[in-house]
């Protein structure tokens, strides 16, 4: 898989995450009350933020900048003040 | 007066181990950069830990109890779920060329690279301005989250200013001690502790009253406080404007400074990947909580509480805005989760389960940092301070004005007593996500340039602005009340907790058009050189 594809694929993954936090399905619904105690409601963002912490781990896997890290090690160390220039506009 | 002596005690170990990172700076700098970033050498546990503590407030513990108190569940849709998935992808993206460019180019500030970037000066002076004017709010919710919590764990013995006083005291002595490692160790001890804090209060006040199942039951069986289990009081476009807030994260300075502090671009590997679960692990019980409470009649200030919001709901639509405000007032929950703990736990577990709240209250310290931070090195350094006086100048001048932003902090929270929650969102978080265009610009967008940077400035000042006045003009009632309607369109409405553009928070149209701006006025003006812009846009 190209890179450019696989970083669709995964901005799709955000994507679909994010419009299955409006859950609309569960608006007006408390019941089953999963355990006994937990409205469904509020069990399905719990089980959201699950699925979550794995799309994470898959965008840590599959889609770190990994050029960038090594990019950053092989460049001789900073000379850089704290003062930067610029032309004041 | 035991919960009161375990919370001295806690104030104390804290204090200690910020004097103590004072007193042994494992990188051996002791300058600017060693006070304010640690030398960038922050570990992967402590650079997890203090991170999220960083980003969690008095308003994660209190405010969002208080809120689910009032709200009912959908607090958890609304803050928690949300943040989950838009601070890790914030921080995946954002992060690590953060880090990477403060690296390269040696920024202790966010303001710094703009500068760089877009070559420009006074515009970036600009930028600090809107920045640290927007983090003063965030300052002012943990003054007065102390007062609360000290208030509430002493049983009234500590009277809210002086909780308030002690609390930002503290703060204020490790900052100024121990700068950036000695609040980040602060921070990770106090995120163990509020981390454990959710699931002793859980397992306590369930034994307590019996298990859960049956309080659920009797929210469910009650008109009033059935749709508490639902979030069908919540309209889907609030709903949806809820996602805009946690875009404020990756732009509060404290968090992107705190970006700088990592030793090695992988730290951010584990943090991206544990941050949804510690969400969730602090979020779940605060909300839950929250909820639960709205059963528990039997102790007596909750009881209080509810019946005010009965009243509330039987107003006179013609009430006048001061029996609103008292009202709401009595009715606020922020300290619920605190009233519940005094009255089902034993004494001397209150007083550690109130340390876990404080811990929370307490992570503004890197607020305090951050401002300080960004008033040396962008206004203090960038105007020629370092190179007259010295960096040993820098580093007391940004002691000095640790002293001073929270001694302001303090005035101003006596004087504000608004619900935590109404003033971090209102103002600091919309602010903060308005301006995400900027950041994301400088990191992804070779074609911005410094007058998109300015005009998302400027454009972000203005509406936070209008939105303050407007809402000191227009008071609120107790039901919505549209006051610019076109065709039958309600354009804006003053709501009880706030204001809706076309049934949005303001922060939507406040982000959405700040990105337009960038764009359209980026595509029409001059560039950054092209040696500039070849710096930025590394693999």
């Amino acid at each position: 898989m190209t890179v450019s594809r696989r970083s669709l694929l995964l901005g799709l993954a955000v994507l679909g995450l994010y419009a299955l936090h409006q859950d609309f399905w569960f608006r007006d619904v408390a019941r089953p009350l999963v355990f006994g105690f937990l409205p469904i409601g509020l069990f399905y963002h719990v089980v959201l933020c699950l699925a979550i912490t794995g799309l994470m781990w898959v965008l840590v896997r599959y889609a770190w900048p990994v050029a960038l890290e090594r990019a950053v090690e092989d460049a001789p160390p900073s000379d850089a003040s704290s003062s930067v220039p610029g032309d004041r506009s | 007066m035991i919960p009161t002596l375990v919370v001295v005690a806690y104030l104390g170990v804290v204090l200690y181990i910020g004097i103590f990172a004072f007193r042994r700076p494992s990188g051996g700098g002791t300058g600017a950069e060693d006070y304010f970033l640690a030398g960038r050498s922050l570990g992967q546990t402590v650079f997890l830990l203090s991170l999220f503590g960083t980003n969690m407030t008095a308003f994660t513990i209190l405010g969002s109890a208080g809120h689910a108190f009032s709200n009912g569940i959908v607090t958890f849709g609304l803050m928690a779920s949300a943040s989950a998935l838009i601070i890790p992808v914030s921080l995946f993206l954002v992060g690590p060329r953060l880090w990477a460019l403060g690296k390269l180019h040696g920024f202790m500030t966010p303001v710094q690279m703009f500068r760089d970037r877009w070559e420009c000066g006074h515009i970036g002076t600009a930028i600090f301005a809107l920045l640290a004017i927007l983090l003063v709010p965030y300052i002012i919710i943990a003054v007065m989250g102390g007062g609360t919590a000290l208030n509430a764990i002493s049983g009234g013995l500590v009277p809210y200013w002086l909780g308030g006083g002690v609390v930002a005291l503290v703060v204020m002595s490790y900052v100024f001690f121990g700068g950036m490692r000695g609040t980040a160790l602060v921070n990770t001890f106090q995120t163990v502790l509020f981390l454990s804090f959710g699931a002793v209060a859980i397992i306590l006040i369930s034994g307590r009253i019996g298990g859960f199942s049956a309080a659920m039951e009797s929210l469910l069986a009650s008109e009033t406080t059935a749709p508490l289990l639902t979030r069908e009081r919540m309209p889907p476009r609030l709903f949806f404007s809820y996602m805009f807030i946690p875009l404020s994260t990756i732009v509060f300075p404290h968090i992107s400074i705190f970006c700088l502090t990592a030793k090695k671009m992988g730290q951010f590997k584990k943090t991206v990947i544990w941050y949804p679960m510690c969400i969730l692990a602090i979020w779940l019980p605060c909300v839950f909580l929250g909820v639960l409470a709205n059963a528990m009649t039997d102790v007596p200030e909750i009881a209080a509480k509810l019946e005010a919001r009965g009243a509330l709901a039987l107003l006179d639509p013609s009430a006048g805005a001061a029996a609103v405000a008292e009202l709401q007032r009595i009715a606020a929950g922020d300290d619920v989760i605190l009233r519940m703990l005094d009255h089902y736990a034993p004494v001397w577990l209150a007083g550690i389960l109130g340390a876990g709240i404080l811990a929370a209250v307490m992570a503004s310290d890197s607020q305090v940092l951050a401002l300080s931070t960004m008033f040396t090195e962008d206004v203090f350094a960038y105007y020629g301070g370092t190179q007259r006086f010295g960096e040993r100048v820098q580093v007391l001048t940004g002691r000095l004005f640790v002293v001073l932003v929270t001694a302001v902090a303090y005035v101003i929270a006596l004087r504000a007593p608004t619900s935590i929650f109404n003033i971090a969102t209102q103002y600091a978080f919309s602010g903060f996500s308005a301006m995400l265009p900027i950041v994301l610009a400088a990191l992804f967008w070779r074609g911005s340039t410094k007058w998109g940077a300015l005009a998302v400035t400027l454009w972000t000042a203005g509406t936070v602005i209008a939105v303050a006045v407007f809402q000191a003009v227009v008071a609120p009632a107790a039901t919505p009340i549209p006051v610019w309607t076109v065709g039958g369109l309600e354009l804006i409405t003053r709501t009880p907790g706030g204001t809706d553009v076309l049934g949005f928070m303001p922060v939507v149209p406040m982000t959405l058009i700040s990105g337009l701006l960038m764009l359209v006025v980026s595509a029409v003006t001059r560039k950054p050189s092209d040696a500039t812009i070849t710096r930025y846009f590394l693999p």
